[in-house]
């Protein structure tokens, strides 16, 4: 059994979210009144057509008259509707400009879209600095696959919301690092796709705490439908206090990328890096699959330090696989020492993060 | 329905009976898709099927064009028909410079828009050291913001493509002196300015090709050279392809005259092929200004 | 010629013993006629819209329950993207053209098309591109799964098929373009005396402006996969940031094209729409003229709003401004042409016999489709909804209850003509209702859906969407099995000749009002050649005079 989902989706929901943000209200407004409007037509028009249907027909014994042409009438159903679509363009002019008004944010978060999985990173105002992953649940993909889903969020639980105070101008920039995704929250009025190589932006004002749910709206391969939002809404005391936990977490997580590693750990680190991006695409047995080149056996990842590190700084086949510069240098280096001591390849040789920062460069 | 028409009057409508070409043409286009898909995939037989699928297609097309030659010149294309093929050929053209409009579509997206966007101020969280230059501005640049493409040399408009601007140019003349000269029913003089014009078009080509291994050899421009490369190459490329075509129209349209085909009246085939080679011409001219000056 | 007019049943070939009329195989692999030409394309898209419509049942059984029950999210989107692909261009785009194949030159008295063995090619064409699209199944990594958008730069992580694909959609791109070449000369060259343009039946000249359309745009979407051809292979970067290219520009080329293809897939039933209702209101149609200027101005705005499938892209506002007033301006000629059929209707003498009844229904079903599309084209709205179902259950209204509806309308109102066998009128009216209340019942909900933030091309949703999911996916069953009702119980039997004769004007009064223009003024079925030297007419060009 299922309830509501306060900030996602209602059980049998018939109309927009309830909105969050002036944007989404005004939104809703104009849903509203267009909805209004266009039924009054529909009624209007199909009043007449079915009066017609009813009153002039053969069984009823009409006869036909044989009109079949007036100027006027033409130019009036022509202006008529002119009329009535240049006003209802007029009345949404305002929310197109104050939507794209992206000016004098608060806070400045990009969103970058990875298949699957969104990565936050806050670029200015309170929380500057801080990063981090935002992936689906597991156990809910897991529940998806055995086709035996539960819960009033599932889909759309994530291992770490986006969290920002209320009533403070979010900038959300977005972009993307393989294919395009696009960032959407319905109660927060927002969805812009996220293009990569590309950055865009879009912004929000949440004028209530809580949480805000949305999903990944751009086809993005087979995982599409598991890349969910969450927008977490809190005061800005909390927020204050979330910022100032999240960045000693972060401090005590950083890697020192002089530091010189062991095979061992370097390659310990590296298979959680793999399961966390690379896995998706090559396969946990590093096969890949389709057009998704197979790592184990790889001559380049056998032989030549050099290109591979290219390769996931910059990417190949023309962005079929994609960038990897905003992983750490640590984090590289792990991730290519654990593809050269995996599978059947037994290489024993081992990438540190200093050449990493210098293949930067 | 040839057959109702009293022998010697040209019909009004014409409808050819039942006739193999088309199925074979699809037959032929099947192993082109088939062969052309697997072949660029890496798949060695693909380019066999893709070959039998060309030699089917074009001997399709040879018999196919016998035919309609043979009924033409049997007096079976009444003015109306002549009309038609004037409607047809027109539009198909028309249809070419759609074609050509989504490539200079990209190339006018790709240096108004999209690159200097990628190197403006909110770009450099993606793109730090990218800057927005169009190659042509300088050598050495590679308009690729992660700095993956191999430096490289931009075509300038001088020699080769002026060159080849003069070639095409006085190709449309020779051309129109050779259809004067057709009009006025001096086929030796047709003839003569029609080689003229397929020797023209044949050493556009050549000087083409010329340029193409100067761009790869000397100055490391290739397709891959970026948005510039692909831009480049595709438009000249697709361009050289419908010279390619063009001539060989022209080159068959000489060899009919040779047979004593088309009257200064009646020479559709003449003008149709004309008015490619035309229309190939002003692409050029957008070309040689937008690709080679810009 | 008069012979083989004015007189009822098939014996109209006698007087063409010398016509070698081919048999077997060869009549129809050689075609160069528009009737049979026509027969196969109309059997060509229906044999399409069976296997597009079983991807669809295959995405319906799919979203039935939340979970994976039947297929994984890769083949779903594979489900998807085919479905899409081969709907578009497998089965409404050439349905259309078999029309156009079969009433244009009897529309206006015409022998055949301007092109016999080019309409040939047309036709033939289509059969190795549909075949790569079903094989593309088959190949290693499947079908393409990037939706029938094809967006960059997804398609460059597609497997093979993509290029099987590409190809394909190649060669179905250069059937249409010559198959509209040949309509356009048809039109412009091959009426006959006395058909002036302005006299013309509406289906030639919403056919006329639709092949302007294709003209203009195939080849615009030609070049778009050209280009995702060399970006996957060829090393280019036209869609590659990283060496200047912009994903988005594919979009720009393919939505260039993607929008006037979806008045290329409506203006035609417009044409069907505004023969039938004349007909069954024993009325002229109401504003010729003005009907023909709005098809024109719909054309002509189709190609300045294309942009509105790209709100969510981040365009300037300017931008967004722009493509939003063009995109509301396409509803005043639209509107037009709905009251100009209200006024045909007005004051009529209506019977509802089945062709009236699926070209009311279309009325009904479509508008509310266009509503929705008005709905889209506000900008702040189409930000809640782009990419949701609200989208899906957009386009299928205008799409099925629009295109589909009026080539079933236009299936019920000329296939006697074209088989001299009339339907069971009973028959023909279980099958409007039962596919318009399960058409509803499928995609009524899927506004809902789109309203509560259903991203569409999902696998898999949050449990709060389960139930009108379960509904739409039984509505879509209901409206498969309808029309395989459709196949067996009306067209077979039709296609065999069981059933009663088909008069020559079946849809007449015995006093002649009713149903007018040239198609019928030859027998049913009609016979193998018609007008083969122009007929001569009357002032209002819809009556053979001599
Ligand atoms: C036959 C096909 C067809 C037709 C006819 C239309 C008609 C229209 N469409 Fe639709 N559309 C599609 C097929 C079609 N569309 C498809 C396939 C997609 C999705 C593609 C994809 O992403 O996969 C799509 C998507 C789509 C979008 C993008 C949605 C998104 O992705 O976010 C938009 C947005 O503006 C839109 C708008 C319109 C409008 C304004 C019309 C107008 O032409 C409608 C005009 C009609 C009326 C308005 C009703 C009748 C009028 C009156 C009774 C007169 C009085 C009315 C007034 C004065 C208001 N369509
Ligand atoms: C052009 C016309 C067209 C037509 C006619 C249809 C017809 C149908 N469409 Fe489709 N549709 C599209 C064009 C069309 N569609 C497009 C362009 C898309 C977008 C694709 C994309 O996102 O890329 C789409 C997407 C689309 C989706 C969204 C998929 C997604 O986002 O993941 C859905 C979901 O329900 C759907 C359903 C249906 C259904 C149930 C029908 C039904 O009307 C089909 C009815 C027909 C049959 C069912 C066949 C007949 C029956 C048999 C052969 C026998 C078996 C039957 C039984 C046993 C019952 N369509
Ligand atoms: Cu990410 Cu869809
Ligand atoms: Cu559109």
């Amino acid at each position: 059994q299922v309830n509501d989902l306060p900030g996602g989706p209602a059980v049998n929901q018939l109309n927009l979210h309830p909105p969050a943000s002036q944007i989404a209200e005004q939104q809703q407004w104009l849903h509203w009144m267009m909805l209004i409007i266009c039924l009054a037509i529909f009624v209007a028009v199909f009043g007449v057509m079915f009066y017609s249907i009813l009153k002039h027909r053969k069984s009823v014994g009409h006869k036909a008259a044989n009109f079949h042409e007036s100027l006027t009438v033409e130019i009036a159903w022509t202006i008529v509707p002119f009329i009535i679509v240049i006003a209802m363009g007029a009345m949404a002019t305002r929310t197109v400009v104050a939507q794209k008004d992206t000016s004098n944010a608060d806070i400045t978060v990009k969103a970058t879209g990875y298949q699957w999985k969104w990565g936050y990173d806050y670029l200015k105002g309170e929380g500057e600095g801080i990063g981090f992953l935002s992936t689906l649940d597991n156990s809910h993909r897991e529940m998806s696959d055995a086709g035996a889903p539960q819960g009033d969020d599932y889909l759309l639980k994530v291992d770490n919301p986006l969290v920002v105070p209320v009533d403070k101008k979010v900038r959300i920039v977005t972009t993307a690092n393989d294919v395009i995704h696009a960032w959407m929250v319905p109660s927060l009025g927002v969805k812009q796709d996220a293009i990569p190589g590309f950055v865009r932006d879009t912004w929000f004002k949440a004028n209530k705490t809580g949480d805000f749910y949305g999903q990944c709206a751009e086809l993005c391969g087979k995982e599409h439908a598991y890349m969910p939002i969450h927008v977490k809404v809190v005061t800005q005391a909390e927020y204050t206090a979330w910022v100032d936990g999240k960045m000693k977490e972060m401090q005590a997580l950083a890697d020192d990328p002089s530091k010189v590693w062991e095979l061992a750990d370097l390659v310990a680190r590296g298979e959680k890096v793999y399961q966390a991006n690379c896995q998706a695409c090559h396969q946990a047995n590093g096969k890949g699959a389709g057009p998704i080149k197979a790592l184990d056996g790889s001559a380049l990842v056998l032989n030549d330090p050099a290109a591979q590190i290219q390769i996931l700084l910059n990417g190949a086949a023309n962005g079929a696989m994609p960038a990897w510069r905003q992983l750490s240098d640590t984090e590289i280096a792990a991730v290519i020492t654990y593809t050269k001591n995996s599978w059947s390849n037994q290489t024993g040789k081992l990438v540190q993060p200093a050449e990493i920062v210098a293949a930067r460069k | 329905m040839a057959a109702t028409t009293p022998a010697g009057s040209t019909p009004y409508y014409f409808v050819p009976g039942p006739s193999r070409h088309p199925a074979m043409v699809a037959l032929g286009m099947f192993f082109v898709i088939l062969g052309a898909g697997q072949w660029v995939n890496g798949a060695g037989w693909g380019a066999y099927s893709l070959l039998l699928g060309v030699v089917i297609w074009l001997s399709v097309l040879f018999q196919w064009f016998r035919d309609a030659i043979a009924e033409s010149e049997g007096g079976l294309y009444s003015d109306r028909i002549d009309v038609s093929f004037r409607w047809s050929m027109s539009w198909f053209i028309f249809s070419e410079v759609m074609f050509f409009a989504a490539f200079f579509g990209a190339l006018y997206w790709a240096r108004v828009h999209a690159l200097p966007m990628l190197g403006n101020l909110d770009h450099q969280i993606l793109w730090p050291d990218f800057k927005a230059i169009w190659p042509s501005a300088g050598g050495g640049a590679t308009a690729s913001p992660a700095g993956t493409v191999e430096p490289f040399q931009t075509m300038g408009p001088w020699p080769l493509p002026t060159i080849n601007t003069a070639l095409l140019l006085t190709s449309g003349l020779t051309l129109t002196i050779a259809h004067h000269a057709l009009i006025a029913n001096q086929r030796a003089k047709t003839i003569f300015w029609m080689w003229i014009t397929v020797i023209l078009g044949a050493t556009f080509v050549g000087v083409q090709a010329y340029e193409y291994m100067h761009a790869y050899r000397d100055l490391n421009l290739k397709l891959s050279s970026g948005i510039f490369g692909s831009t480049f190459f595709m438009l000249t490329g697709f361009h050289g392809f419908h010279v390619l075509v063009g001539m060989l129209m022209l080159l068959f349209i000489t060899l009919r005259l040779m047979k004593g085909h088309f009257t200064p009246q009646r020479h559709f085939g003449f003008e149709g092929a004309a008015w490619y080679w035309h229309f190939v011409d002003v692409v050029w001219l957008g070309l040689y200004f937008l690709v080679y000056w810009l | 010629m008069s012979a083989v007019l004015d007189h009822h049943g098939g014996h109209a070939h006698d007087d063409h013993a010398h016509d070698h009329h081919p048999t077997g195989w060869r009549r129809w692999v050689f075609a160069t006629n528009h009737k049979d030409i026509g027969t196969m394309y109309l059997l060509f898209s229906f044999t399409m819209l069976m296997i597009g419509g079983v991807l669809a049942l295959g995405i319906r059984a799919e979203l039935f329950q939340p979970g994976l029950q039947y297929v994984n999210p890769q083949l779903f989107n594979q489900l998807t993207t085919m479905h899409g692909l081969i709907m578009v261009f497998g089965a409404i785009m050439p349905a259309f053209v078999g029309f156009a194949n079969w009433m244009i030159p009897l529309q206006i008295g015409a022998a055949d098309m301007a092109f016999a063995r080019m309409n040939n090619l047309s036709f033939w064409l289509m059969i190795p591109a549909a075949l790569m699209l079903v094989a593309s199944f088959f190949m290693p990594g499947g079908a393409p799964a990037a939706g029938w958008t094809l967006y960059a730069p997804l398609t460059l992580q597609m497997g093979p098929s993509m290029d099987a694909g590409i190809f394909a959609m190649h060669i179905l791109g250069a059937s249409s373009i010559m198959g509209s070449i040949n309509i356009i000369v048809t039109i412009l060259n091959m009426r006959a005396p006395g058909m002036t343009l302005m006299k013309m039946p509406l289906f030639c000249w919403t056919w006329l402006i639709t092949a302007y359309l294709l003209i203009a745009v195939m080849p615009v979407l030609a070049g778009a996969i050209t280009m995702t051809l060399t970006d996957r292979h060829f090393g280019t970067s036209f869609f590659n940031p990283a060496g200047g290219g912009d994903p988005v520009m594919y979009q720009h080329i393919f939505w260039f094209f993607g929008h006037p293809e979806v008045y290329i897939m409506i203006l035609p039933a417009f044409g069907i729409v505004s023969a039938i209702i004349p007909a069954f209101s024993r009325k002229k149609l109401f504003g010729y003229a003005s009907m023909v200027y709005a098809t024109a101005s719909i054309a002509i705005l189709s190609f300045i709003v294309w942009a509105h499938h790209m709100y969510t892209t981040g365009m300037p506002v300017t931008g967004q401004l722009f493509f939003m007033y063009a995109t509301m301006l396409i509803a005043v000629p639209t509107g037009v042409k709905i009251f100009n059929w209200l006024a045909t209707m007005w004051k009529g003498e209506m019977t509802f016999e089945v062709p009236m009844l699926w070209a009311v229904g279309f009325l009904f079903v479509f508008s509310m489709g266009g509503f929705t599309g008005l709905i889209l084209a506000m900008a702040p709205i189409d930000i809640q909804l782009q990419d949701t179902y609200y989208v899906v259950a957009h386009f299928h209204y205008v799409l099925v209850a629009g295109s589909l509806f009026a080539l079933f309308a236009g299936v019920y109102y000329w296939g006697p003509k074209w088989t001299g066998v009339m339907f069971s009128e009973t028959r023909g009216k279980i099958h409007f209702w039962g596919s318009l209340i399960f058409f509803n019942i499928t995609f009524f909900p899927m506004h809902f859906l789109g309203l509560a933030g259903m991203p569409r091309r999902y696998a898999d949703y949050p449990m709060q969407f389960a139930d009108f999911n379960a509904i739409a996916s039984v509505g879509a069953f209901g409206f498969g099995l309808m029309q395989v009702y459709f196949f067996f119980f009306i067209v077979l039997p039709m296609m065999q000749g069981k059933g009663e004769k088909a008069p020559q004007r079946p849809w007449n009064d015995p006093d002649g009002r009713g149903a007018e223009g040239l198609e019928w003024e030859v027998p049913s079925p009609a016979p193998w050649h018609t007008f083969e030297t122009p007929p001569k007419l009357d002032a209002t060009a819809t009556k053979v005079v001599g």
